[in-house]
């Protein structure tokens, strides 16, 4: 229990240090998408933190987790998390976005620990599940994630994966929805409502999580366990608030498009120290 | 030819087990022989073609090899984007085979008519396309395609062309293979519609119009040396091909000459528009068109 607790404050500090690098990322580059980062700061911060099987000296070693980022305009927090893993320099995310920089507005592949280059929605889970077909008919342990947006699953093609993974048994396969509830033109409710979610994924017989996706204990919990269902694939479909962890960003459409100036970097970050 | 290919494809995946097959659901009695004899190589994704694509981007990416198979428009233009992105920004061994192309599945209406696939294919970076005019040119592209590691496409007819090429005739990815050997006009033809371009050259030979017939088996990469040696022998180019005059073959080679400044009188022979909607046999629908070897004589 006092192990648990340790780990989660471990990667409650790097989520911290994530929002923090995403805010800093967004501001220098007067980049979109800020809100979408920081929704999904606590999966990754438990991912990297504790729950994947990875070796930053060694990014492409064979037997590792793999992770796609399949909501690739999330580019800047998933570059703060690899940095903070050791896969890059955490100077190198100064260059996040500028001209010739590696470091694209959207994920991308040339960055060691990226595994697929992303920005066009429901390209991820297809790939994801491709992987794990490898990994099954290998016989090999690893596992393969996906961070899908709630907006994406629109794109039919994440369907189109969903229905071939139960089908092909593909239990190391774990896709991770960041529900945040907000995508491009409003609320998910209102544009293309999904609930309900979870029902969805049983009715296609995945196996499902349903947690509060900035409860890092619950979180740990979920993507360590095994498969829900034996031979099936499982989703963790996280609850998520978009722009957590800074006040006057959460539950705001605006910040999937507006960029914070330098006080409102000011702000952003005191608010993150004092919660550490 | 279809079934020449999947053979080499067997034989291949035999030698290579990190070569996987992935179909959408399509190939009833063509892919069993794959199917039967490695299971473990061998995936039915069901009908989903841009999820046929993504996984096999994933498997790429965990090291196999992997070829798609499906017909027509399906493993293409359905999938362009994940052909783009997954396969192609990744540079990932990835070839799709895609069976009736051209108006092979004439009679089944428009939506099978694949039509505008080797011009787009061919935009693609770094992506090889083949357009075998026999199976002979198919069953020695396969495995070339397989060993280059990287994105391709094979467009293959549907079952029995004929075989057009003498027995051990040597077909290199990004070489035109020379049928015969004229001076007046050069046709220059990518597909089973090469048959077409040697009738023509008889036709032509009636007239007195001395004509070459060259196969090219891949659109890209282009046979450049081979056309401009032909432009610079003979009086006028016609390139030939069962897909859209507008985009493809022909426009390929049509930028080649002109930046290359070369002086030729130049034809494209193609589908055209008039064709969408249009229902019958290939035969019928290729009648439709003008003759190859009018378009030949009138460059003259």
């Amino acid at each position: 229990m006092t192990q648990h607790f340790a780990k989660s404050q471990a990667t409650q500090a790097l989520a911290a240090r994530l929002r923090g690098h995403a805010v800093r990322m967004t501001n220098r580059a007067r980049a979109s998408h800020i809100g979408s980062c920081l929704s999904m700061a606590d999966i990754l911060a438990v991912l990297y933190g504790s729950a994947m099987r990875v070796d930053p000296a060694c990014p492409d070693w064979a037997d590792r987790d793999r992770l796609v980022v399949s909501k690739g305009h999330a580019a800047a927090i998933v570059y703060a998390a690899l940095a903070e893993a050791g896969f890059i320099d955490i100077a190198e995310l100064e260059t996040y976005a500028q001209d010739g920089s590696r470091l694209a507005g959207h994920v991308t592949k040339t960055v060691p620990g990226v595994e697929l280059s992303t920005g066009s929605l429901g390209h991820g889970l297809p790939v994801a599940a491709g992987m794990a077909l490898a990994a099954k008919r290998a016989k090999a342990d690893w596992r393969a994630f996906c961070i899908v947006s709630d907006g994406e699953l629109d794109e039919g093609s994440n369907w189109e994966a969903i229905q071939f993974a139960q089908h092909a048994r593909l239990d190391q396969l774990v896709a991770i929805v960041d529900y945040n509830k907000i995508q491009s033109f409003g609320s998910v409710a209102e544009v293309s409502d999904l609930h309900p979610l979870a029902d969805k994924f049983r009715a296609f017989n995945w196996g499902v999580h349903e947690i509060d996706g900035h409860d890092h204990a619950a979180l740990h919990t979920a993507l360590t366990a095994p498969p829900v269902l034996a031979t099936r694939p499982t989703v963790v479909i996280c609850h998520t608030v978009k722009g957590k962890g800074v006040s006057f960003m959460e539950d705001q459409l605006a910040w999937h498009y507006k960029n914070p100036d330098d006080a409102q970097v000011v702000a952003a970050l005191a608010e993150l120290e004092a919660r550490l | 030819m279809r079934n020449e290919t999947i053979a080499a494809l067997t034989a291949y995946a035999r030698a290579n087990p990190d070569v996987m097959l992935l179909t959408a659901d399509l190939g009833y009695s063509v892919l069993e022989q794959f199917a039967d004899e490695l299971p473990d190589q061998y995936c039915n994704v069901g009908v989903c073609e841009q999820a046929m694509v993504g996984i096999a981007a994933g498997l790429a990416l965990s090291g196999k090899r992997v070829a798609l198979y499906s017909i027509a428009n399906f493993p293409t233009l359905r999938c362009l984007e994940q052909l783009r992105n997954d396969v192609c920004y990744h540079d990932l061994p990835v070839t799709v085979i895609s069976v009736g192309g051209g108006l092979a599945y004439g009679p089944q209406g428009y939506t099978h008519h694949g039509l505008e696939d080797l011009g787009i294919m061919a935009m693609l970076p770094n992506m090889a396309v083949t357009c075998p005019a026999d199976p002979h040119e198919a069953e020695e592209l396969l495995p070339q395609l397989m060993e280059r590691r990287g994105p391709g496409y094979l467009r293959l007819g549907r079952a029995g062309e004929p075989v057009l090429h003498d027995a051990g005739t040597l077909v290199t990815l990004g070489k035109a293979v020379t049928l015969r050997s004229g001076s007046d006009v050069a046709l220059l033809a990518t597909g089973p519609i090469l048959s077409r371009a040697l009738a023509a050259a008889d036709e032509l030979a009636e007239q007195g119009i001395s004509a070459s017939v060259v196969s090219f088996p891949a659109v890209s990469p282009l046979d450049e040396d081979c056309i401009a040696a032909l432009a610079a022998s003979h009086r006028a180019l016609l390139t030939i091909e069962e897909h859209s005059e507008h985009g493809g073959f022909g426009s390929r080679v049509a930028d080649l000459l002109m930046a290359s400044g070369t002086p030729i009188r130049f034809g494209k022979y193609g589908t055209t528009n008039e064709l969408r909607g249009k229902v019958g046999s290939q035969s019928y629908l290729l009648g439709l068109l003008p003759s190859v070897a009018a378009r030949a004589a009138a460059l003259l």
